[in-house]
């Protein structure tokens, strides 16, 4: 505690849990437009990843509303927000957002995408696996060349729909807490915007890191033109995003409103590590400035891989700062605007660090055995 | 005491209906108010308030508010007029146990003085719009309640309030806050902390209500409300307040 602060504001309401939730749900509309470039846009490139991004979509959005679970004061009474959601408030609305993304769009579009894998996988597989795929195919086993044609169709509407509704998702974690004036460093109409930006920029990292290390590790080569096409998106959404914070940053600092000079102090002492070395400089220029050099410079397929790879890991880095900065940040600072808090991060807590670390490896679980189930990898793989 | 098997069975039956009606949570009745006549505010005379933290005290034990946490506290401004934008302030425990003297003697150039705050109720009250559940809700005669059976302890109506008003009752888990001493005032009584400011320096003022001093208050004194920026319809008002007040 530092000066003065509101009396009620000694402890911080909202923890590692609430950073968790925006990186989960980013990656999860990030990851969903990397598979739209193919579906939409016809991005040959990068369909090596089309199906393995679906899938990390939808282990990362299954798990994405247990963070917020496990932060409630009654969990047992998160189903009246579904029951008895209350209209002027933004949370409220998270119910349906998620729910509208996960089934309208997400898991319609795997299952019309992997329909008729899962028909002849329930032909040819036998016990517990059949009557698994028998059930996932929902009766409908028709894969007349018509029938897959609907499909192709239909999964093409859902992805046009789904490109809005991923922009919604993650837009709408941005409003939750841009709309909230009580708050200077979180208050800013950009604050949407700026997730959404993130959100691909930390989407497309995780799926190109996943496609890298899960080809190399069922001993096939990675597709160079992929990871190159990959790159250059990540490469320039990340300008965008990095141009968006930073008019946000100028802004505040040239308008200098009332908060400016306690936001200022804390940015210079307890975020200037994570803020401006970790988000800013290790997650943002560092890889920003890699794979600029990747665009620029001829380099060798080894090399441009290693930089790929390390490039994917610090931005996944940078945007979890981010995350961190935006949330934790955000509760630093007295609304006096005449002091400062700190928070101390538990380790075996309901909200500690274990937890937090739990549900992070938890997606990768979930898309190992999404991965078993319905195998993302292409039939004409080089080894 | 003499109790025959006759009066223990009578006392057993009356305690269970009356342990019944505890568990159901039902409120006091008060037949005789009627929400649509009452627009509730405070009134706050900063001038007024020597800090002696009567108004915190009361309020604990009034609303059984957990140790470390604040219905309502008194803040001390230091002011120097050289630095108006960088008051010194304190609030040892909410003021609830009054303010040790500051060593030394105050330079001529500044100026001390006390704050109370409480929740504001807000007529267009943040913490309301974002509750998810509507747990938080403003009664027809505009007090700004919680109602701890509904909340879901998600802690948004804490981030949305900008006066810093609410916290987590740390054994409930529901968000609290002031509550105007509604189970008070709708039964003819004042709240507790103006029933203990010794100065008067807290008055609950009735807008709705024609009689009431605080129309021949505010025509006299020059009001404001605290952070008028925020736009929440705030109905805590307060006379003499300086500039320098957060």
């Amino acid at each position: 505690m530092h000066n003065f602060i509101y009396p009620n504001e000694i402890d911080l309401q909202w923890s590692i849990l609430i950073v968790l939730y925006p990186f989960l749900t980013g990656l999860v509309a990030g990851a969903f437009i990397l598979a739209s470039l193919e579906r939409v846009f016809r991005v040959e490139a990068v369909k090596p990843t089309y199906r393995l991004a679906l899938l990390t979509a939808l282990s990362f959005l299954l798990v994405a509303p247990l963070p917020l679970q496990l932060h409630l004061g009654h969990p047992e009474r998160s189903l009246e927000m579904y029951l008895t959601p209350h209209r002027s408030s933004a949370m409220a609305m998270f119910g349906f957002v998620y729910l509208w993304y996960l089934m309208v769009v997400l898991v319609l579009e795997i299952w019309l995408d992997y329909r008729r894998d899962i028909v002849l996988l329930s032909r040819s597989s036998t016990g517990f696996l059949r009557v698994i795929y028998k059930i996932m195919t929902l009766g409908s086993d028709n894969i007349s060349e018509r029938a897959l044609h609907i499909d192709e169709r239909v999964g093409w509407v859902i992805t046009i729909i789904g490109i809005p509704s991923a922009f919604l998702l993650h837009g709408y974690v941005g409003f939750i807490f841009g709309s909230i004036k009580a708050n200077p460093w979180w208050s800013s109409p950009l604050m949407p915007v700026v997730f959404i930006f993130s959100a691909m920029v930390s989407g497309i990292a995780a799926v190109m890191l996943l496609y890298m290390a899960l080809t190399k590790l069922r001993g096939f080569a990675v597709s160079v033109e992929c990871v190159d096409a990959i790159a250059t998106y990540l490469f320039y959404i990340f300008i965008v995003d990095f141009s968006l914070e930073m008019l946000d940053l100028i802004h505040r600092i040239y308008e200098a409103d009332e908060s400016f000079r306690s936001l200022d102090f804390m940015v210079h002492t307890s975020l200037w590590i994570p803020h401006v070395i970790v988000q800013i400089l290790l997650g943002t220029l560092t890889p920003i400035l890699l794979l600029g050099v990747t665009q620029v410079v001829k380099l060798a397929v080894p090399v441009r891989k290693r930089i790929y790879a390390i490039a994917g890991c610090l931005t996944l880095v940078g945007i979890f700062a981010m995350r961190w900065n935006v949330v934790i940040g955000g509760q630093l600072f007295s609304k006096s605007l005449l002091g400062y808090t700190t928070y101390k991060l538990q380790l075996g807590s309901r909200e500690g660090l274990g937890t937090a670390i739990v549900l992070t490896l938890m997606p990768l679980g979930i898309l190992y055995v999404l991965a078993k189930l319905l195998p993302p990898w292409q039939q004409h793989e080089t080894t | 005491m003499n109790m025959n098997r006759r009066f223990f069975i009578t006392l057993t039956g009356a305690a269970a209906v009356a342990w019944e009606s505890v568990l159901a949570g039902a409120p006091e009745a008060s037949p005789n108010y009627k929400v649509a006549d009452h627009w509730w505010a405070m009134l706050i005379d900063v001038d007024k308030c020597i800090g002696c933290g009567n108004c915190v005290r009361a309020c604990a034990a009034e609303n059984n508010v957990p140790e470390g946490f604040f219905r309502t506290w008194v803040e001390r401004y230091q002011v120097d007029d050289q630095h108006m934008e960088e008051p010194i302030v304190d609030s040892p425990n909410g003021g609830r146990d009054g303010f040790p003297a500051r060593p030394g003697t105050l330079p001529a150039s500044v100026k001390e003085f006390f704050v109370p705050k409480l929740c504001n109720h807000c007529a267009d009250s943040p913490c309301t719009q974002v509750c998810p559940v509507g747990a938080t809700f403003t009664t027809p005669d505009g007090v700004v309640l919680v109602d701890e059976k509904y909340c879901l302890g998600c802690r948004y109506c804490i981030q949305a309030c900008p006066y810093g008003c609410r916290f987590i009752h740390p054994e409930k888990n529901v968000a609290q806050k002031c509550t105007l001493c509604y189970h008070r005032i709708t039964k003819g009584l004042t709240t507790a902390c103006c029933e203990a400011c010794p100065t008067s320096s807290r008055m609950l003022a009735d807008l709705k209500n024609p009689n009431d001093p605080i129309h021949e208050f505010m025509k006299k004194h020059s009001v404001q409300v605290l952070k008028p920026q925020m736009a929440t319809g705030a109905k805590a008002f307060y006379a003499n307040l300086d500039g320098a007040v957060r």
